[in-house]
């Protein structure tokens, strides 16, 4: 990396990490207010109908290598699924917890076991509803098939780092009747989720969950930076493209 | 204590690695950066077979419960047993190791690849069916472009289609389109990591 990139990237994480602290504290007592997205709005529904039907709730990871930038999007979902699962700690089945990475398989168990713990129901914890289905994309997609389609499934959040391989995660869920919120960080899973899921979320929308569960004051907050950060993207282009129709650049 | 020590190591490692990746390759922290990832490729290798474990013990447990699929769970534990033995006794590179990769693994994956196309088809079908607006049918009909600009047609290529049309949507809307995604999920994975790095998102356990 050249020093003129490398001081780019030091600034905006240095901007970034400043304005989260900021807002983090500054925003911690009053109420947010988000754009409505459908998706997680019928997520509550679901969610609720679950708990009350007694049936059960499925998360569904991915597959990214924890080594690589694709992470957050696992990442990003286990903080909805720690959320959830404190919600669901009194429901009768436990969520259950798939995914296609042997280090992310055992980070949900853990994030399922804090859950129980901070919901005070530590002793309901199974160390089997956090799994690892398949390291395959596609061993991955049939170990979660069968979850389901045989375990009482009535809502599958589908979120992380996925291939097109999710659209067979998202029949299977549209053939059991169960709700089915999507989302994925690569381009080619967005679109075929656009096609194939219920309840599709496109872009960055998988990385506002948390803010959406109320999973905490720190995520509200990092959905302000990415807005700010966002139009202060839009600004540089906005002037690059200005510059070079001058003749600057 | 776990609950001290877990976040503090796991900050201070996070920010060695960052550190590491702006500052140059000879510098103590970028080193210490690269021995830290090396660790981590070896944990995740670990973490493989603590994960097949796990999937032992899910399945086991399905069998015992005589839970609905478990026929299917007994003949999975009986392979990976085989396949296990024969990978110790034989090594991975033995012809019967490879054969069974070619024989069972390559067919099942590809017909999953071929479930998958028709699949595809079927979701397109019933898109306009569940939602029925415009950026429904704007997306089917590019997909159609796309389609037609794309595959190879047997007697004669449309007009306009292959070199104009397809190549336009590819390279300007489409091109615009990822490229915005792909800011919004980079801005995304930003704020993620800083979350993690501040605490206070713990994907390692903890309250």
């Amino acid at each position: 990396m050249n020093l003129t990139a490398a001081a780019a990237g030091l600034l905006l994480v240095l901007l970034s990490a400043g304005l989260l602290l900021g807002l983090s504290l500054l925003k911690r007592k009053s109420k947010a207010s988000f754009r409505d997205i459908p998706a997680f709005t019928r997520l509550q529904k679901a969610i609720g109908t679950a708990v009350e039907d007694g049936t059960r709730l499925h998360f569904s990871l991915g597959r990214s290598d924890l080594v690589t930038p694709r992470s957050a999007a696992s990442f990003a979902t286990l903080g909805m699924l720690r959320r959830i699962a404190e919600v669901t700690s009194a429901s009768d089945r436990p969520p259950v917890a798939t995914s296609g990475d042997a280090a992310l398989a055992i980070l949900t168990q853990d994030t399922l076991q804090a859950a129980y713990q901070a919901a005070g129901a530590g002793q309901q914890y199974r160390p089997t509803t956090g799994r690892l289905t398949g390291l395959t994309p596609f061993a991955y997609a049939a170990g979660a098939l069968s979850v389901i389609r045989d375990e009482n499934v009535s809502a599958n959040i589908l979120a992380g780092g996925f291939g097109v391989e999710v659209a067979l995660l998202t029949d299977a869920a549209e053939r059991e009747n169960a709700f089915a919120l999507a989302a994925a960080d690569d381009l080619a899973a967005q679109a075929v989720l656009y096609a194939s899921a219920q309840e599709p979320l496109i872009g960055e929308e998988l990385y506002a969950a948390g803010a959406y569960v109320q999973a905490g004051p720190t995520h509200t907050a990092s959905l302000h930076v990415q807005d700010i950060l966002r139009w202060l993207i839009v600004l540089v282009m906005l002037g690059g493209a200005a510059m070079k129709l001058v003749g600057v650049l | 204590m776990r609950r001290l020590f877990a976040p503090a190591i796991a900050i201070a490692i996070g920010l060695v690695v960052l550190l590491g990746y702006f500052l140059p390759d000879y510098t103590t922290i970028a080193e210490l950066r690269i021995q830290i990832v090396h660790w981590a490729v070896i944990l995740a290798g670990v973490a493989v077979l603590v994960g097949v474990f796990n999937l032992f013990f899910v399945h086991i447990e399905k069998i015992r419960k005589k839970q609905k699929g478990s026929v299917y769970s007994l003949l999975l534990i009986a392979a990976l047993f085989a396949t296990f033995i024969l990978g110790l006794a034989l090594g991975p590179d033995h012809s019967i190791m490879r054969s069974l990769f070619d024989a069972v693994i390559l067919p099942v994956e590809t017909s999953l690849m071929a479930i998958l196309a028709v699949t595809l088809v079927y979701a397109s079908m019933r898109l306009t069916r569940r939602r029925s607006d415009l950026m429904a049918i704007i997306f089917i009909i590019t997909a159609l472009i796309i389609l037609l600009g794309t595959a190879p047609l047997p007697l004669f290529e449309i007009p306009m289609v292959g070199d104009i049309i397809h190549a336009w949507i590819v390279n300007v809307p489409a091109a615009a389109g990822a490229r915005g995604i792909l800011l919004g999920v980079a801005l995304g994975t930003l704020m993620t990591g800083l979350r993690i790095l501040f605490g206070a998102d713990r994907p390692y356990g903890g309250k």
